[in-house]
């Protein structure tokens, strides 16, 4: 069993458009002090960052949970929300069903949840409509994944 | 290239400290962040007609060298200041998204890929 060595978790609030990112952006900077390798860094923090920004504009609320043992990061972002009717279909690239309020500031390009999955060793993407949606990801601290 | 000589290219106006030493050797275009965020190249400079607080969070996360604004646009302070926070350059041109990039290609510079 891989030893924990740190465990966190961030509420993540909805329609929080000023503080979303935020959190992906302290994530950075605790994994910085650490001395985590910085290519490991930069897809932790994508992952972070796309998925507290996803939660952000469609779930109501979640928590990203954010765990580093001697072998790997995990991260979990789980929501309340709308949940996803079909999941296969919101991993394809250019999939969006964000608003043009969500477009004019950057987002809604259907390209989050592939950048998550292209930067994970192993991901999960799970969810119930009306109830929420989990995405789980891990990283290897080796990059050999 | 150095990030100066980009700037005088550009016709750059600098709205935070400038390190005059980075070298750029790859160049990322977008008004789309997920966009920006799918290319794992770090150090590239990165070009964008968005001016919110996501555009710099974008930019952190990306680990860029440094940030230009086109088409005149202007961030306000609050988003400066984060920049500084994160010793991001930032510089604004007047010039388009299209002619920017077209300017810098003929220099030799890359988009990242
Ligand atoms: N947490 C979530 N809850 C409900 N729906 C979601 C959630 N995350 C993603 N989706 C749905 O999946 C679609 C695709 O998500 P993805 O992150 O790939 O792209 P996007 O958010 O639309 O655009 P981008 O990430 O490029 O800004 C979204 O438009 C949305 O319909
Ligand atoms: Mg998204």
């Amino acid at each position: 069993m891989p030893e924990e060595l740190l465990s966190r978790s961030f509420d993540l609030h909805s329609h929080d458009f000023d503080k979303a990112g935020e959190i992906s952006t302290e994530i950075k900077g605790m994994l910085k002090e650490l001395g985590i390798d910085s290519q490991v860094i930069r897809r932790v923090v994508v992952v972070c960052f796309e998925a507290e920004m996803n939660v952000v504009m469609y779930a109501d609320e979640g928590t990203l949970t954010f765990v580093l043992t001697d072998e790997d990061i995990n991260i979990e972002i789980a929501d309340c929300g709308p949940g996803i009717a079909d999941v296969d279909q919101a991993l394809e690239e250019g999939w969006s069903t964000a608003t043009d309020e969500m477009r004019e500031m950057g987002f809604g390009f259907g390209m989050g949840l592939p950048n998550i999955r292209r930067n994970s060793d192993s991901f999960d993407l799970r969810s119930k409509v009306g109830v929420g949606t989990t995405v789980t990801s891990t990283i290897r601290l080796d990059g050999l994944g | 290239m150095r990030l100066e000589e980009i700037a005088a290219k550009l016709g750059c106006e600098t709205l935070s400290a400038v390190d005059h030493d980075i070298d750029v050797d790859a160049v990322v275009a977008s008004d789309g962040m997920s966009e920006i965020l799918a290319f794992h190249r770090p150090h590239a400079l990165m070009l964008t007609g968005l001016t919110n607080i996501q555009s710099v969070r974008t930019a952190v996360v990306a680990d860029v060298c440094a940030l230009i604004y086109v088409r005149g646009k202007r961030p306000d302070a609050k988003v400066l200041a984060l920049a500084g926070e994160h010793g991001i350059p930032v510089l604004a041109t007047p010039r388009g998204m299209f002619e920017s990039c077209g300017i810098l290609y003929e220099a030799g510079l890359e988009g990242v890929m």
